[in-house]
Formats: C-alpha cells, sequence, structure tokens
C-alpha cells in the first residue's frame, strides 16, 4: 500500500464513524521501491493530498528524511519539491502492519501490501 | 441451473485459488477483457494525454488494471477475493490493492478519484442468492462460520447497491465518470441497478454495443457526475459496420475463388482433353482423340 492510496483511505464505512480519518499505521514491513516520476501527476495529486496527514503517515512510518511540513508556494515549478512528494507518495509502500481508526481504534491488518477493509456484519 | 457463475458461489468463493489462475491463464478470456477495458477507458473521455488517479472497482486478478497503466494512468483496485488479488499481486500489477467488498461501501476520501472502471463485476454485486447458499452452507460452516453470517448479503440488494452507489459518487471528483462492462440477466436487474444509481446522484445510462450480434454484444453503464450530458455512440449500431466475430460474404468468396483458379471446370470436354495430354506426358497408353472425345452422352439411367 502506497502512502498515496494510504492518503485517501478513511474508515466511514464503519458503523458510528464520523470522519474515520486519518488512519494511523502501525507498520512492521516497509519497502521502498523507485518508481518512474511523472511532474504533471504529482502535481495535480499534491492538490488532492491531505498534507497533514502525509506527514503523519511518514513520522509513523519512521522516514523522517525530510518531508517538508506545508506545500511550498509554486510547487508546479519546483522540481525539487516534487520529487520529495513523489519519493513519499508513490515510492514507499507499507507491506505489513496495521492500520488503525481514529474513532474506534479497529484495525485493518495490512498483509503483503494489502489493506483487508472487509468490515463484518455488525459493523455495517 | 443457469450457468451464470455469480448464481453458484459469492465471488470470494467462486474465485478461489484454482478458479484465479485459471482466469488469468486462459487467452481468449484475457483478450476479451483487454478489449473491453479499453473501450471503457475510451468511454471515461478522459482530457488527453494526461495521466489520471483511476479507481478499478472488482480488479480481480489486474487484467484491466494493467490497459489503465499501459495507457499512463495511477490506479487503485478493490477487490472481494484474496486469491484474486493474490495473483495480480504475482504479476505485478503498478496499481494499489485492497481488499473490500464493494457493497459495504468505499472506504476513500471525497473527489479522490478522476474516473473509475469496473470490467465484468457488478453483477457479482447484488446477489448471493439465498437458495444456493442453503445448498453449500452446511460444509462451510464447519470451515468458517463467519461464512454463515454472509446470507445477510441477500436481504437488501437495492441497499447494498445504494451503499456502493452513493460512495463512489463521493469519492469521484465533479465532472468525472464511472464505467461499468457487466453482463445483465435481465432487464429487472439493469433496472434495479441503474435507479439506485441515479438515486445516488449519478446521471448516464447504458451503452450497448453491437447490439445486433449475440457474441459481440457488450453492456456498458456510464455514470456520470456532472449532471445531464449526452450519452457516448455505441460501436456497432450502423448496419454497415461489421461487428467482430462476423466474416462477411464468405460463399460468394468461394464460388469466385473456383471460376480465377484458372484450370477448367471439370468434366467439361476442355478439362478430359487436357487430362488426356496429361497422360500422354506420363507415358500412359491413351486413346487418340476424335471428335467423339467428351461428346454429350445421352442421360444415363444409372
Amino acid at each position: 500500500m502506497k502512502l498515496l492510496t494510504h492518503n485517501i483511505l478513511t474508515s466511514k464505512c464503519l458503523k458510528g464513524v464520523t470522519v474515520g480519518y486519518p488512519l494511523g499505521i502501525v507498520a512492521k514491513e516497509v519497502k521502498v521501491n523507485e518508481v518512474d516520476f511523472n511532474p504533471e501527476f504529482i502535481s495535480r495529486m499534491i492538490q488532492k493530498v491531505d498534507w497533514p496527514a502525509l506527514c503523519k503517515a511518514a513520522e509513523n512510518l519512521g522516514h523522517t528524511d525530510e518531508l517538508p511540513s506545508t506545500v511550498v508556494d509554486d510547487y508546479e515549478n519546483n522540481e525539487e519539491f516534487l520529487k520529495k512528494a513523489h519519493h513519499f507518495l508513490m515510492e514507499i509502500e507499507v507491506m505489513n502492519g496495521d492500520l488503525i481508526c481514529p474513532e474506534t481504534g479497529r484495525k485493518f491488518p495490512v498483509t503483503d501490501g494489502i489493506p483487508n477493509m472487509l468490515a463484518n456484519e455488525d459493523e455495517v | 441451473m443457469s450457468g451464470r457463475p455469480e448464481h453458484q458461489a459469492p465471488p470470494e468463493i467462486f474465485y478461489g485459488e484454482d478458479e484465479a489462475r485459471k482466469y488469468s491463464r486462459n487467452t481468449r478470456m484475457m483478450e476479451i477483457q483487454l478489449t473491453m477495458s479499453e473501450r471503457a477507458v475510451e468511454l471515461l473521455c478522459l482530457p488527453e494525454n494526461q495521466p489520471c488517479h483511476l479507481l478499478d472497482l472488482g480488479c480481480g486478478s489486474g487484467l484491466s488494471g494493467e490497459t489503465l497503466t499501459e495507457q499512463g494512468h495511477i490506479w487503485t483496485g478493490v477487490d472481494i477475493s484474496s486469491a484474486m488479488l493474490g495473483v495480480a499481486k504475482e504479476r505485478e500489477v503498478e496499481g494499489d490493492l485492497l481488499l473490500g467488498d464493494l457493497g459495504q461501501g468505499l472506504p476513500f476520501r471525497a473527489g479522490a478519484f478522476d474516473g473509475a472502471i469496473s470490467i465484468s463485476a457488478l453483477q457479482w454485486l447484488e446477489f448471493f442468492k439465498v437458495r444456493y447458499f442453503n445448498n453449500y452452507c452446511f460444509i462451510f460452516h464447519l470451515i468458517d462460520c463467519r461464512l454463515c453470517n454472509a446470507d445477510q448479503r441477500s436481504h437488501n440488494p437495492a441497499k447494498r447497491l445504494y451503499i456502493f452507489f452513493s460512495s463512489l459518487y463521493s469519492c469521484l471528483s465533479r465532472g468525472s465518470r464511472a464505467i461499468f462492462q457487466f453482463y445483465p440477466e435481465n432487464s429487472s436487474q439493469v433496472e434495479l441497478i441503474t435507479s439506485q444509481a441515479m438515486k445516488a446522484g449519478f446521471t448516464g445510462g447504458l451503452v450497448v454495443d453491437y447490439p445486433n450480434s449475440t457474441k459481440a454484444k457488450k453492456f456498458f453503464l456510464c455514470l456520470m457526475t456532472g449532471g445531464q450530458q449526452p450519452l457516448p455512440a455505441a460501436l456497432g449500431v450502423d448496419s454497415r459496420e461489421d461487428a467482430p466475430n462476423h466474416v462477411a460474404f464468405s460463399q460468394k468468396r468461394d464460388r469466385v475463388k473456383q471460376l480465377r483458379s484458372g484450370k477448367a471446370p471439370k468434366k467439361s470436354r476442355d478439362w478430359i482433353l487436357e487430362k488426356k495430354e496429361r497422360r500422354r506426358r506420363q507415358g500412359k497408353e491413351t486413346r487418340d482423340d476424335s471428335k467423339f472425345t467428351g461428346r454429350k452422352r445421352p442421360s444415363h439411367v444409372w
């Protein structure tokens, strides 16, 4: 599960959850891949991404290699910033661990890179 | 038993490990899936040359997702069968995968995606036929008690469809579309699906490609978020355009081939004279030609 996906995941399908975002991450195994850099795509995603949630996720994973804490002005033309964003959004992958609902504490396990978002009958 | 796979078992049982592997190795299946995926992306009407963030609903083993990657998009896939997702992982698809039940709603933030496709998955969403469930419930009861609770899925297909469509509507950005290729069982199923989609706020409708061909006919449910818009044109509706799997004029071609081969048609006088020449060249004993060679005989009664 890439951090881009984590950034858009919520637990709002569960009963009793109002926002369900952002999900906490407890990671047991993290992988770093090399992914082709597409500046146009990253620029557009930065508009949709919740930046504080991304920083929090990076922190949870112990990847403190300098993700800037706020989005820089004029980021579309700042290649260095875009490359950093790309690295965190697309190249860091959680392989094993748990995602945690901030309101109920319910855990969604991540196995082999795939989060299990299936809810039990009584939770929906 | 109708033979439709979704009547036999729910998708995560039907697509167990063996079936998942079979599905992804069948080349004809792969070709069909590829064509349908390309057509679905076409119907999405995405801006040209722009990589988009797309959702693949019922992504299975990633066949449709690969088309998205090929066209330069970044995608996330959701499926209920862990066996199918396992095959997708083995095939090292580029998209991120999620194990989830579409009928429970999509767990995504508002406006997260630029579009969604779904190939051959929608018909699985609705139905978990209680009568088939009762047949194998006893067997599975011992294996996984959670399955016995799953019969609740059959209690309200309309509700599951509505939860799915309304969560989809919210996680799509304004102006984007969701295209579903599926195999409708009957018109009331189509009616149920489209009515729940409209209730959830979508506009759009059904596009039927090659409506006059049983083999090539394909159904695409095109849902839009941007308010009322004209539906894209279906393929193969103009009668001059041939559906695939259909070869035109095959009998006419055979006759033309015969006349063009340069030889005399069989049993005519010319053919007989040619044949006698051939025999002489081979050194075989042949009667001389005369005015009686190959003459018309009075018709015999054999």
